[in-house]
């Protein structure tokens, strides 16, 4: 080490630059684990701080759902996490608990609500197909209420309608649901407003019960009287109006749909309130007919076959429906002991006041005095029903009311109920009878008897004949010989005649000189006229003298 | 045995000068560096950064090391999370391998590290052989438990695909970072020699002779 060859080796060394002594200070280096004593706790207090609620959500299935990687998302941003799945203990279910992100203690309220969102492919369209790559979520929805809660169940499919969406809900009642579902349109005037919410069957199971939701601003279009009904599928109908096809849309074909409209006589256009209650009708027609109350019920007996008349066929008073048939029943009557066939129709005052009283202003009652003496004139004036052929091709029957003042007087009973309304042989009752006495007359005529006159006035025609052809044969022997006589003679004629047309003969040559004198008086005579058109005072005066 | 701090001798670090020191500091005469019989404040300082890596330990493992966006989705795993994958999915010698490289090591370090500030703190005289040994493995692991760090780095460098795929570090992966680094400089700033002074005070041989310099 040392180069020093002293005998101490030790003294021999250099010794070292002395420093002033000074106190080191040992705390800067105490900052190292203070800052990250610091660090650690704020991550602490962070970690905990950014502890949200935890929530457990019920689903009927844990399928797309993975612990500690499926998200809880509102309006797509990650607010929580799903940190286990168990099977609840009746193992009907499957339980999830959810980490949710801190501050979202008040979207956890009673009616907030939860689904798993998962690609799905219906007839409406196609959604979550972002799912299809980056796994299933668990979608909400934030209820509007104030309660708080921490368990919830899911539900299986996303809602239609999430909470903030403008519109309004409504209630339908209809006795089937056809091929209506969750989802399903709704339409009005053929434009989408909304769409069916939810439905669930009646306690007593008789009728069902259709949550709708119209988005706004349409929903100001439904009012007290909107008539609802099935715009499902394709409506084909084949009546005595004729053949019908009737949809709302092309996917109303496929998925089913509601459309709703009100009447055009309506004059009610106070909005309807939230939840107010509709009926859902079947059908367009049968959503615009007058309600039932407002109908009427006669019954009709007719004496012909029914066949071709059905419950629903019109009421026509020339050509205005005013009415369709109720029921067809078979009846006995023990009095007379024959059997009946009463007819039952509605009949909607309401469609004919408006024509049999015109300018009436005060609604009819239909059992009011007045009223029964104006049926009591009309059936006087021969006003009766009668059935007719509504379409030839299908024999649909349609009951036609109209004036028949050939009609055997009738009365109308109005202690009866329902009233009676006198008939009348319908036109296809008619034409049958007609035809039927046409046969008749058709089967008095003797046919044997004719055939024998005939067979005799043939035999004649042949007798006939034969005397004719042999006058042919006389005709043909004498006169033939005669004809030819006359016919050499004529031939010499002509031939004589022929000799005096030809060129040169001396009647030929008179005929030529004679024309040319013709001509020439002609000539003098064109002259002459001539002289006269620039003279015509030579007729008076004479020709004058001619100049030198 | 005497040694060199008895005899009030001491060597440069950084020229090897061997030069008397009166007292407890000074500078060498040939370079100029500073000049003490032991490190100074060595025990502190081991303490401090000690310490210091202890606390972020605890971060380092609960916070997400590496988080992996893909189109399926991100997913972000910490370092224990990422063993138990690995272990689940098969891979045995890989998920013991990132579990002692990553989780053993420096606990085990800070476990040594811990072990020898006591004993000299307490001037005891228990094993010292064992005990250089030990300080001897924990200088020589320190270099090699940046594993984890390089891994994700070059990940992150290497998979960024956009949309499609992207690898980000995450807080965890600074904080095992300043873990291993806090660590080493607490070996770092540890003086072995303080290992054999309680030898010395005793007067006692050992078969080993002292070095001055280290």
């Amino acid at each position: 080490m040392s180069q020093n060859t002293e005998t101490d080796p030790v003294q021999a060394l250099p010794t070292a630059t002395e420093d002033p002594p000074k106190k080191r200070s040992l705390q800067l280096v105490w900052i190292i684990p203070i800052v990250a004593a610091l660090i650690g706790g704020w991550l602490a207090v962070k970690a905990v701080l950014d502890r949200g609620p935890e929530i457990t959500i019920t689903f009927r299935t844990a399928e797309g759902i993975e612990a500690g990687k499926t998200k809880l998302k509102y309006k797509d941003v990650d607010i929580g996490l799903i940190k286990h799945v168990v099977l609840a203990p009746d193992r009907q279910s499957v339980i999830a608990t959810a980490e949710l992100a801190k501050d979202t203690d008040s979207m956890l309220v009673k009616d907030t609500r939860f689904w798993v969102v998962r690609p799905r492919v219906g007839v409406g369209g196609v959604s979550g197909l972002d799912t299809l790559l980056s796994g299933a979520y668990i979608g909400m929805d934030i209820g509007k209420s104030k309660d708080s809660q921490r368990h919830y169940t899911g539900l299986e499919s996303p809602p239609i309608v999430t909470a903030g969406l403008p519109g309004r809900q409504f209630v339908l009642n209809t006795a089937q649901i056809g091929s209506l579902d969750v989802g399903s349109p709704i339409y009005y005037r053929r434009i989408l407003v909304g769409q069916v919410t939810g439905y669930q069957l009646n306690p007593n199971g008789k009728g069902v019960t259709m949550n709708i939701f119209v988005n706004a601003p349409y929903d100001k279009y439904v009012t007290l009287n909107t008539r609802f009904w099935q715009a499902s599928g394709l409506d084909v109908s084949l009546d005595a109006n004729g053949f019908r096809v009737r949809t709302e849309s092309l996917a109303s074909i496929v998925a089913g749909g509601i459309a709703f409209q009100e009447p055009n006589d309506s004059s009610d256009t106070a909005r309807a309130p939230e939840n107010a209650a509709f009926r859902l009708f079947s059908d367009q027609v049968l959503a615009m007919k007058t309600p039932e109350a407002d109908a009427e019920t006669f019954v009709m007996f007719f004496q012909e076959s029914l066949r071709g008349l059905s419950v629903g066929a019109p009421v026509d008073f020339r050509g205005i429906v005013v009415g369709e048939v109720k029921s067809i029943n078979l009846e006995y009557d023990p009095k007379a002991k024959n059997l009946l066939f009463p007819v039952e129709v509605s009949i909607y005052p309401n469609r004919l006041k408006a024509r049999y009283r015109k300018g009436a202003s005060a609604p009819v009652d239909a059992r009011d005095d007045k009223h029964h003496k104006v049926m009591d004139a009309l059936i006087d004036h021969g006003f009766r029903a009668q059935l007719r052929t509504g379409n030839l091709l299908t024999g649909q029957l349609y009951v036609a009311l109209d004036f028949f003042p050939t009609a055997s007087k009738a009365k109308m009973d109005w202690s009866e109920s329902p009233v009676a309304i006198p008939t009348t042989p319908g036109s296809f009752g008619d034409m049958q009878n007609t035809a039927a006495s046409i046969l008749k007359k058709v089967d008095n005529i003797p046919f044997d008897g004719i055939s024998q006159d005939l067979r005799k006035a043939l035999q004649n025609l042949d007798s006939t004949i034969d005397r004719a052809n042999r006058l042919v044969d006389r005709l043909d022997g004498d006169v033939a010989t005669e004809a030819a006589k006359t016919l050499t003679q004529a031939k010499a004629t002509l031939a004589t005649a022929q000799q005096v047309m030809v060129e040169g003969s001396p009647l030929q040559q008179n005929m030529s000189s004679t024309l040319q004198e013709v001509r020439r008086a002609a000539e003098s005579l064109r002259n002459l006229t001539d002289y006269l058109e620039r003279h015509p005072e030579s007729l008076l005066r004479g020709k004058p003298e001619e100049k030198p | 045995m005497t040694t060199a701090r008895r005899m009030r001798l001491a060597g440069c670090h950084e020229c090897g000068q061997l030069s008397r020191l009166p007292q407890q500091h000074g500078h060498c005469p040939r370079c100029g560096a500073a000049l003490h019989f032991r490190k100074p404040a060595s025990l502190a300082r081991t303490w401090a950064y000690l310490i210091a890596a202890m606390i972020l330990y605890i971060p380092a493992n609960t916070l997400p090391m590496m988080i992996t966006g893909s189109i399926v989705g991100t997913q972000s795993d910490t370092i224990l999370s990422g063993v138990v994958y690995l272990w689940t999915s098969g891979d045995w010698p890989i998920a013991a391998l990132v579990f002692f490289a990553s989780i053993m090591v420096p606990l085990l370090k800070m476990i040594a590290i811990l072990l020898l500030l006591i004993t000299c703190q307490r001037r005891s005289r228990w094993q010292p052989q064992q005990r250089i040994k030990l300080y001897r493995l924990v200088e020589f692991v320190g270099r090699w438990s940046m594993l984890d760090i390089y891994v994700v780095t070059i990940l992150a460098a290497l998979v960024q695909v956009q949309s499609l795929a992207s690898i980000a570090a995450g807080p965890a992966a600074v904080a095992f970072a300043v873990v291993v680094v806090l660590t080493m400089l607490s070996a770092m700033s540890f003086d072995p020699r303080l290992i054999w002074d309680p030898l010395d005070d005793g007067q006692e041989q050992t078969g080993e002779p002292h070095e001055s310099e280290h």
